[in-house]
């Protein structure tokens, strides 16, 4: 046997490897999220890829906003000249946990056949389940792309704290868009908060970008079975329905009653999302809320939130909207406690249906652009 | 196998290769393979079946080469250091419980040393006997035989498993309400009682080449092609573990190449496949013909690329120690017709069909006083084999129906090709390439197919996902 050939085997496999990996590096990985065959060979999703029982949802979370989008049905081709786009951005209750893809606020409102100004409503879902204003405003920021002629943009409390702008994982993961954020709309968050994950020289090697690769890979081949059987997500036949006992605890984000500081809520998003959507109509939706009748409910309306804080806030918005000329649609409390599912935002298919109509209603009542 | 098991795996084999010279490699190859019996085997529900089962492989080999062996030799003296390797082995792994260190050579936790010791010496007192008062003559080879398909059985039967399952886990105070088939999972118990069948078959028609225990040892659980074999035949792997071991640039290259292209199969393809070929969930979730098609191509190829990437990492590991194991898979989903698919498809498992129940069964029928005809000998025994492969996978309606399925089509191509063989022989050769492409299109379907019953888990939903691929549903 010859030691130089092992030799020149394991020589020759090290340049290789550092040759191939030095040119992914140049060639800049990130982008490989916009190569997809979503709405080429498989139908594109009708909401962004999120799931963690990939096996069974044929669904998977990844951070590649590029990817996200491409696998969108959004991104099916330029936008035809007859359609009204409306894109709408929030958390997991516009994304629709629990819900089909048919039966979310988007499905059902493209369901009604909607006409607006001559030509027919097309609603797409953008939201994506973490509670984050910066999350929502870094979906839209990417979604002005695609032309959009009206945003909705549900929103509830727990998005407006500070400290839960950054914590969200698609945010903490996106640390450029961040820092494009945050200079452009001049936002008051720390771009060395340390929860933004900042990469390194070997965080973007092949080795670094190993389980980023896979998961794009992943979300390609779970396209066959999104599109054999419409499902991105699973439904148990049974969950622990939301909490409705709750004990004295009337703390908010460490804030005591009577007053929320402003200055702890990042109403200042809200400011650079309509600065986003420049003249395009946005809707800004309370979203509705749990009101428990269970114990201690005269002290918290949910889980999520005591009576104190979220009436707070609610009157801050109701005045902000009036100052600012808000296109602002309050539904906090338009669902009765029993269409809520696993969350005190989370509805079920007729509680969708009871927002969806109003929703119709004010997105009708827009003008004309 | 998992990945890091498998890349262990090759550091053994290469380093063996590299550094183990003749000396020494019966004695380490099979202490090796008996380590990895014991680290290879998954983790079981039943309290110490883990390391009892890697035992009990362990005694059926030894007490198989008893029965097998020549008088020769069975000498205690040349074997002494086979039996102190074994012993050794099985008391080290048993004695690691009171390290308190994850070790990783044993699914679980072993037994108490005491619990060992009784078993070993009870193995030891059925070997003494065996070896005092047996010869190998045809009755005690017949009675071995059918004892190792009896465990086969037991272990295909869902139903014979889940009574097993109850009593030992009775026997450990677990409760047998809770047992199921799945508590038996004996690593690489086909491939090992399919090796052991065709040397005690061999030793009754005399064709048995004289191994010692080391040698048959290492030719049964051969740590490579354990879990998911091949099956070779042993006078073929003997004469290779003989040959000096002189490991060419050829050979590491070779493996190398097997190696990485076994890896990418069954990691890269396999696995990738995996997530959309076709199964129990998505069978009942699909809603399109089309769909229902690509999640069957999906499965075919699945099984394909993992089956043969095993393959070619045992093959690989093989070629590193200086034992050139035969090829399971040649492109079989690229014939022209079934016959020869299944002429290329896990040929040593057709192989072993062929010597042992096709041909003797078929010579059977056709010498008998009043023979049968030929179409009819052909269709029973094309049929009997391929339910036997079938049964082999496993013991349930849905692997006979495959087989079924197979015999069915192997006995209708039999007769296709006597009736159109003199047109076929006229044809031109474009004519032939475009016949043989059509076969090959034809084959791949049928084969296809075929795996609905192989990858859905019964008679109903397999009609109902046939029902959808033919747009009936």
């Amino acid at each position: 046997m010859n030691s130089k050939f092992i030799r020149n085997v394991f020589l020759k496999g090290l340049v290789l490897f550092i040759v191939i990996d030095l040119v992914f590096i140049t060639v800049n990985p990130a982008s490989l999220g916009k190569f997809s065959f979503y709405n080429l060979l498989f139908a594109g999703r009708q909401r962004f890829p999120f799931g963690e029982n990939s096996s069974q949802s044929y669904n998977l979370s990844l951070f590649n906003l590029d990817a996200m989008f491409s696998s969108h049905v959004i991104a099916d081709g330029p936008k035809p000249t007859d359609e009204y786009r409306v894109i709408v951005i929030g958390d997991s209750s516009v994304w629709g946990t629990l819900l089909r893809p048919e039966q979310t606020l988007s499905s059902q409102m493209n369901a009604a056949g909607l006409s607006f100004c001559g030509k027919k409503v097309r609603v797409y879902n953008l939201g994506y389940p973490t509670i984050s204003l910066m999350k929502d405003l870094m979906v839209l920021d990417y979604a002005m792309r695609y032309h959009p002629d009206l945003v909705i943009w549900s929103v509830t409390l727990e998005a407006f704290p500070i400290d839960n702008q950054l914590s969200s994982p698609i945010v903490a993961n996106n640390a450029s868009r961040v820092d494009g954020l945050i200079a452009r709309y001049s936002l008051l968050l720390n771009q060395n908060d340390p929860a933004l994950m900042r990469p390194n020289f070997w965080s973007t090697t092949l080795i670094g970008q190993r389980r980023a690769l896979a998961d794009l890979l992943r979300l390609q081949v779970y396209g066959v079975l999104w599109s054999a059987t419409g499902i991105d997500q699973t439904y148990p036949a049974d969950y622990q329905h939301t909490q409705t006992d709750f004990n004295t605890d009337v703390s908010y984000h460490n804030m005591q009653p009577p007053t929320l500081q402003d200055s702890t809520l990042a109403f200042a998003e809200i400011d650079a999302g309509l600065r986003i959507a420049k003249k395009i109509p946005l809707i800004l939706i309370n979203e509705p809320i749990l009101i428990s009748t269970g114990e201690n409910s005269d002290l918290r309306y949910n889980f999520l939130y005591p009576r104190w804080a979220y009436d707070n806030w609610r009157e801050t918005m109701t005045v902000r909207a009036e100052e600012g000329s808000w296109k602002y649609l309050d539904l906090w409390n338009i669902v009765p406690a029993n269409e809520f599912t696993n969350s005190a935002i989370h509805l079920t298919p007729s509680g969708e249906s009871l927002m969806v109509g109003r929703v119709e209603q004010f997105t009708l009542q827009q003008s004309c652009p | 196998m998992t990945l890091p098991v498998i890349l262990i795996s090759i550091g053994v084999a290469a380093l063996l290769g590299l550094v183990v010279r003749n000396r020494w490699r019966i004695q380490l190859l099979m202490g090796i393979s008996i380590l990895a019996v014991f680290a290879f085997q998954p983790v079981l529900p039943v309290r110490g079946l883990d390391f009892w089962f890697p035992i009990a492989t362990l005694a059926l080999v030894s007490l198989s080469w008893i029965l097998t062996a020549s008088p020769e030799n069975r000498n205690w003296h040349k074997n002494i250091p086979a039996v102190a390797t074994l012993f050794g082995i099985v008391l080290a792994l048993g004695l690691t419980r009171y390290l308190g260190l994850p070790l990783y050579l044993t699914a679980s936790n072993p037994p108490q040393a005491i619990q060992i010791l009784i078993g070993l010496m009870a193995i030891s007192l059925i070997a003494f006997f065996l070896t005092r008062f047996s010869n190998p003559n045809k009755v005690g080879l017949i009675a071995a035989s059918v004892f190792i398909i009896l465990l086969f059985l037991i272990l295909k039967f869902p139903q014979l498993s889940i009574i097993i399952s109850g009593l030992l886990r009775s026997l450990n105070h677990q409760s047998s309400s809770l047992a199921l088939a799945q508590d038996l999972r004996w690593l690489g118990f086909s491939y090992i009682a399919f090796r052991l069948l065709h040397t005690i078959h061999d030793r009754a028609s005399g064709h048995l080449p004289s191994v010692s225990l080391s040698e048959y040892m290492v030719y049964v659980i051969f740590f490579p092609a354990v879990t998911a074999g091949p099956i070779d035949r042993i006078d073929r792997f003997i004469r290779d573990l003989r040959s000096p071991l002189e490991l060419t640039s050829d050979d590491i290259g070779e493996s190398g190449k097997r190696l990485l292209v076994g890896l990418f199969k069954k990691f890269a393809v396999a696995d990738l496949l995996a997530m959309v070929a076709l199964n129990a969930t998505n069978a009942l979730q699909v809603h399109s013909t089309g769909w229902a098609w690509i999640l069957l191509y999906a499965f075919a190829l699945q099984i394909f690329f993992d089956f043969s990437g095993y393959t070619d990492i045992a093959i690989g590991l093989g070629r590193l120690l200086g034992i050139r194991l035969p090829e399971n898979f040649n492109a079989p989903y690229l014939k022209p017709n079934l016959t020869q698919f299944w002429n290329n498809w896990h040929m040593t498992l057709t192989q072993w069909f062929r010597a042992y129940f096709f041909n003797p069964v078929t010579r059977a029928l056709r010498s008998g006083e009043k023979s049968l005809p030929i179409p009819v000998i052909i269709l029973l025994t094309q049929t009997a084999t391929m339910v036997l492969i079938g049964l082999w996978h496993g013991a349930t309606l849905n692997f006979v129906a495959w087989g079924m399925w197979h015999g069915l089509g192997l006995f209708v191509h039999n007769r296709w090709s006597e009736l159109t063989r003199a047109r076929y022989t006229a044809l031109s050769p474009q004519w032939k390439s475009v016949l043989n492409a059509g076969g090959m299109v034809l084959t791949f379907n049928f084969v296809a197919l075929g795996w609905v019953f192989f990858a859905l888990p019964g008679l109903a939903i397999s009609a109902n996902y046939f029902r959808i691929l033919f747009g009936l549903a």
